[in-house]
């Protein structure tokens, strides 16, 4: 059991690469909190989970809602030890025909709420005694991709943010680590949703140029990054902070 | 439930064993499950890793082994495979330290620490890719685990020549990881970046701090260098295993020609 008796809230935990990550903390001992904008699929989550998980409903965009949450979890398990960033969005739109809204929905749900989760985490865990804070970035914070501008620029931010947040707790002693994850093309509802908002055509196009760019060949699952987070969540990185696990499948090397 | 990071029913390879890493590293992937050949150029000390490890329930061979010797390299796979009953994971871990200035340093130095350094990795990987690959007397696939540094990714003074050969075996990753998935090896490769970590090559570097004239002692040298990392600590020679063992376990089979740095914040700011 590597993360036995921690308290982990995750984002995003619905579906995909968050629901991955949920079923794999609380298989390794976490009390899992499953946060997600859709109740019912947080909630389905927290039952295919059973146990002590529980799912809450969270817009990560609102700041009153993270000081809810964060209130609600003290109350009710008195320390949050992991927090997952994974809640994410992503829109097709390169950086000539981007609408301005696409571009702040997308800072909005990738980045802002980033932020607002690390801020508010540690200042609930500066006062447990630490813990470990994971961002989602994607490969796409470290490459770019002409289709997706704006998630690009989030996942860029939340790959510096990262760093920014984890010297700020490594500098005030707070044994608080914030570490990012950078998920190549993993087989997911988000992905499907970009395919799907293409043309038939283009959606064919780009699938078999994505799977043409990955050097083994094929997406990757869920729950590789769930594996990933989970080392990151566990005391088995504790010398880890700062850093970038890339999960892509040999994407970014080259 | 999946066992998280297992190696049971696995054959790891780790050279450089009788040191601190390398040590770390073979106990981890004992632990692990592994069967484990540990090798060093050092063999008294690397019986005695064996030995411990065998004493703590492990399945561990050990062997002599210059890592810049083709005919070793040949020897020690045909004995891992042999006596392990298999290879799925190199551990490239051997290496050495060599200080000094640029200016001072010689080209004997340099083609030392290029041998050891570099060399090593390109006849590890050619060696156990050959074993791994499909058709190879194993044949199975396989994740190779090549031990960089930070000093491969940023500059640090009285390191060139060290940080130089990381920065080659850095990239020398992801080519070979690159290279290896076109060709449907089914073999991943990935780098490990420690920053610094209490073992005999971290003092070297704190002795070296003294000897090049950026420290007047080695307390001043400590301060130094424990300013530069935001944790504030020196990393253990388990932390870094624990990672290895990661790359090493089908928990990371998505990953591949990546790097993973280990570092305590070092290279974050």
């Amino acid at each position: 059991m590597r993360v036995n008796e921690k308290v982990a809230l995750v984002t995003g935990g619905g579906s995909g690469i968050g629901e991955a990550i949920c079923i794999r903390l609380a298989e390794e001992g976490a009390t899992v909190i499953v946060s997600d904008i859709n109740e019912d699929n947080a909630a389905r989550v927290a039952t295919v989970i059973g146990g002590n998980a529980v799912a809450m409903q969270q817009d990560v965009t609102s700041e009153q809602r993270w000081n809810q949450i964060m209130t609600e979890i003290v109350d009710r398990h008195g320390q949050l030890d992991i927090l997952v960033n994974n809640a994410g969005i992503a829109i097709l739109g390169t950086a000539e025909d981007a609408s301005l809204k696409d571009w702040r929905a997308t800072q909005s749900v990738n980045l802002d709420a980033v932020f607002l989760g690390t801020r508010e985490a540690i200042k609930v865990m500066k006062k447990s005694g630490g813990g470990s804070i994971i961002n989602i970035s994607s490969i796409e914070g470290i490459i770019g991709e002409p289709e997706v501008a704006a998630y690009n620029a989030s996942k860029g931010g939340v790959r510096i943010f990262t760093k920014s947040a984890a010297l700020h707790c490594a500098a005030q002693e707070y044994a608080i680590r914030v570490n990012s994850v950078h998920p190549g093309f993993i087989a997911t509802p988000m992905v499907g949703e970009v395919v799907g908002g293409m043309s038939e055509a283009d959606g064919t196009a780009f699938e078999s140029r994505i799977l043409a760019s990955i050097p083994v060949g094929h997406m990757g699952d869920p729950r590789d990054i769930a594996h990933g987070v989970l080392f990151l969540a566990s005391d088995e990185s504790s010398y880890m902070t700062g850093s970038e696990l890339v999960i892509d499948g040999g994407y970014t090397a080259r | 439930m999946e066992e998280f990071a297992s190696l049971k029913g696995k054959c790891a390879l780790v050279t450089g064993a009788a040191g601190g890493i390398g040590a770390a590293c073979a106990k981890k992937l004992m632990e692990a499950g592994a069967s484990v050949m540990v090798t060093d150029v050092n063999v008294q000390q690397c019986e005695q890793v064996a030995l411990a490890l065998n004493e703590a329930g492990g399945t561990v061979f050990f062997d002599v082994h210059d890592v810049t010797s083709e005919a070793d390299w040949e020897r020690v796979v045909g004995a891992t495979i042999a006596q392990c009953g298999g290879l799925d994971v190199l551990v490239n871990n051997a290496g050495i330290y060599i200080g000094g200035t640029l200016v001072e340093n010689t080209l004997e130095q340099l083609n030392r620490i290029n041998r050891v350094n570099i060399e090593s990795i390109f006849l590890g990987m050619k060696n156990a890719a050959q074993a791994m690959k499909p058709g190879g007397v194993v044949g199975n696939g396989g994740s190779i685990i090549n031990l960089s540094s930070v000093a491969g990714l940023i500059g640090v003074p009285g390191h060139t020549a060290y940080g130089s050969t990381k920065g080659a075996v850095r990239l020398y990753t992801k080519h070979a990881a690159v290279e290896f998935a076109a060709l449907g090896y089914g073999i991943r490769v990935n780098s490990v970046h420690p920053g610094l970590i209490a073992t005999d090559m971290g003092q070297l570097v704190l002795d070296d701090f003294v000897e090049i004239g950026l420290a007047s002692d080695l307390a001043e040298a400590e301060r130094m260098l424990l300013d530069m990392i935001p944790l504030s600590d020196l990393g253990k020679a388990d932390d870094v295993a624990n990672m290895v063992r990661f790359l090493a376990s089908s928990a990371s089979s998505y990953c591949t020609g990546a790097e993973f740095v280990v570092d305590g914040g070092m290279t974050a700011g």
